[in-house]
């Protein structure tokens, strides 16, 4: 059971140096407040480019990344002063917009490995592979993937359901989806979502849903939805805003922007 | 930080005269006064630090004395292998190599009694044929072993050195039509360590040659390996994994000489580096003659770049002088640690130093696994952890 709580959070990207005409770090998120209780599940919604990803990432610890106010804290711990690997031992997880392939690294070792990391020892045995069998087949995973190295020449679909077969076995406290369900197609979406609410029942986990569809709020059925617009919280609402925004889209929050 | 070369289709056909050798390769001779001592600039000398070769390049005999020989050699085979020596010149010895720089001019001029060791035709050598070469510290050692296999017989050299010193040594393969050979060379030396030499194959009609150059270990390791054909549709697999750590100088120059039609070759090193001063050198020139109608080439060098201070050069040739091939072109890039693989990782709870195992392992894994010899595999592996131990 873990309270994630964001509070005034200001993240700056750095553009690359003055050189090429930029100006130096460039602030993306402009005081974002969040809460996220055990058991809740909430929706992010938001335009391209209005810093979903980056708040996403931000949690998770990205080093591209820098916090200059405000703080993030799970259960009271600050996990800003966190190591990545450390957040993740706390109870946190992001599934990635975009997965990053690493050569040679057999899925199956990757797996392992993260285990034994979060759990702080080695899986038993057998039933680790049983558990890794059934979830893969959950997923609708060929188990010729857990010889293959990680995500690399997965398809995009694919890659989508590795993070959620990740997912399912680490079971965290708190997981921050960041838009899993872009990809994917109707079949895999239901395997996702499936996956999604298999970790929901454990008891207690709160779910942070960043998406451009309402289709996958069919599934996954959020407590609050929260529209993100130029790098903060425009709105809240519940399930119902999520509809609304479907058929109005962003302009009533964006009417500056191009 | 990241270069790309890539040309994976075929280049216009050359017009030159059939002797015209690539013209980064001096010609071939045994005599010592065609390889001059080199003062650097020469374009096959100039990544190399000829200070500290310690006298590698020197007309010296080896230097056993009452406290010992330079250098020993023990080699374990089985009885169907037959081990004897040659005296320059005497048959076969000179068949497969003949010497291209002055490291390899002064290994040979200064060998008496060569190491010859000869599988007979049609004989399948199940266990690897061991050579250790132990080098004594503080000594010069020459040293020239000709490998010889009869047709369609197959067996697995492993010439494995350790130790200390000044080492130069040749590798002269003869592979015999239809024989299927594999030499893995292990540069296991001690820190201080220089070795210099020439290995080079020659491979029969449908003969199928690995060479496989792994180093690690030696203040510097300078090794050309080459190869030539003796007939069509042989084929060649270049491997070589490398590790430099502060301070080391790791040099690998193949040449892949395209002499004969319908013969293939590949080539793939594999290297990382770490701590100031680490470099290494990848040179890899391949030469389609005109006769060589039907081959296949191509070749690849990469590089993990895993601290500051570091260099890695990385050139490959490719000459080519008749349009009428299957497949000819290289890769060679150079690249960072990548944060984002590291990022990946840590963000399922894996720490940092373990991710960064993962992600090295990772990158020489496809190589150690063509390597294909199951002792070698684990060294391999336990050698990789233990450079790795020394940055994290
Ligand atoms: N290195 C950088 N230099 C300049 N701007 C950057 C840099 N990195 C990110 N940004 C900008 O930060 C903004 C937020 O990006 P982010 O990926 O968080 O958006 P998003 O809401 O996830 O968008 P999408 O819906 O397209 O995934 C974008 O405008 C992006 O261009
Ligand atoms: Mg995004």
């Amino acid at each position: 059971m873990a309270t994630l709580e964001i509070r005034d959070l200001h993240v700056t990207v750095d553009t690359g140096g003055a050189h090429d005409g930029s100006d130096g770090p460039k602030e993306i998120l402009k005081g974002v407040d969040l809460v996220i209780r055990p058991g809740e599940t909430h929706a992010i919604m938001g335009p391209n480019g209005s810093g979903k990803s980056t708040l996403a990432y931000s949690i998770a610890g990205h080093p591209k990344y820098t916090v200059t106010r405000g703080s993030v804290t799970l259960d009271g711990a600050d996990v800003l002063a966190m190591k990545v690997d450390e957040r993740a031992r706390a109870g946190l997880f992001l599934a990635m917009q975009y997965p990053v392939e690493v050569p040679g690294v057999s899925v199956s070792n990757f797996l392992r490995t993260a285990k034994t990391a979060i759990d702080g020892e080695a899986p038993k045995l057998r039933t680790w592979v049983k558990d890794v069998n059934t979830a893969m087949a959950a997923m609708k995973m060929d188990p010729a993937f857990a010889t293959r190295s990680v995500n690399e020449g997965f398809s995009g679909g694919e890659k989508k359901r590795h993070e959620i077969l990740q997912l399912e076995l680490l079971d965290p406290q708190v997981a921050v989806l960041d838009e899993t369900d872009s990809g994917l197609d109707i079949d895999a979406l239901r395997v996702v979502s499936d996956g999604v609410n298999r970790f929901k029942a454990n008891g207690d986990r709160g779910v942070l849903l960043i998406t451009h569809y309402t289709r996958i709020l069919r599934y996954i059925t959020p407590d609050f939805v929260h529209v993100f617009v130029d790098g903060r919280i425009a709105e809240e609402g519940g399930p119902e805003l999520a509809d609304r925004l479907e058929a109005e889209g962003y302009d009533r929050f964006t009417t500056t922007t191009v | 930080m990241v270069t790309v070369t890539e040309s994976p289709g075929v280049v216009g056909a050359v017009e030159t005269s059939d002797k015209v050798a690539s013209h980064l390769h001096a010609v071939a001779s045994f005599d010592l006064a065609d390889h001059p001592m080199p003062h650097g600039r020469e374009e096959v000398w100039r990544f190399t630090p000829l200070k500290r070769l310690r006298g590698a390049l020197d007309d010296t005999p080896t230097h056993d004395d009452e406290s010992g020989p330079a250098a020993t050699y023990e080699v374990r085979a089985g009885d169907e292998v037959l081990l004897g020596t040659l005296a320059p010149g005497e048959e076969p010895r000179g068949r497969g190599l003949v010497p291209g720089d002055r490291a390899a001019a002064v290994a040979s001029k200064n060998t008496e009694k060569a190491l010859h060791v000869k599988v007979p035709a049609d004989t399948l050598v199940a266990e690897p044929v061991h050579i250790i070469v132990q080098g004594g510290a503080g000594k010069r050692s020459n040293a020239h072993h000709v490998l010889e296999v009869g047709t369609h017989a197959s067996v697995t050299f492993v010439v494995e050195h350790r130790g200390s010193g000044v080492h130069a040594g040749n590798v002269e393969v003869i592979v015999g039509d239809g024989a299927n050979v594999s030499v893995v060379s292990l540069q296991d030396w001690d820190d201080d360590a220089v070795h210099v030499g020439q290995h080079e194959a020659t491979i029969g009609r449908a003969a199928s040659y690995r060479h496989v150059s792994i180093s690690f270990g030696g203040d510097v390791v300078r090794l050309t390996s080459n190869v030539r054909y003796d007939g069509p549709g042989g084929q060649a697999e270049m491997l070589g994994l490398y590790f430099a750590d502060a301070g080391q100088h790791l040099e690998h120059r193949l040449f892949v000489d395209h002499n004969e039609p319908k013969t293939r070759s590949n080539v793939d090193y594999k290297g990382a580096l770490q701590g100031a001063g680490a470099h290494s050198v990848w040179v890899g020139d391949v030469l389609i003659r005109k006769v060589a109608e039907g081959i296949d080439t191509y070749e690849s060098n990469r590089n993990l770049v895993l601290t500051d201070g570091c260099r890695a050069d990385s050139i490959p040739n490719l000459e080519i002088e008749t349009g009428e091939i299957v497949g000819a072109g290289h890769a060679s890039t150079t690249g960072r640690f990548d944060d984002q693989q590291l990022f990946y990782l840590q963000s399922r709870g894996i720490h940092e130093d373990d991710a960064r195992r993962l992600v090295v392992h990772g990158f020489f894994n496809d190589i150690i696994r063509k390597i294909g010899i199951p002792q070698i595999e684990e060294k391999l592996l336990a050698t990789v952890e233990a450079e790795l131990e020394k940055t994290v």
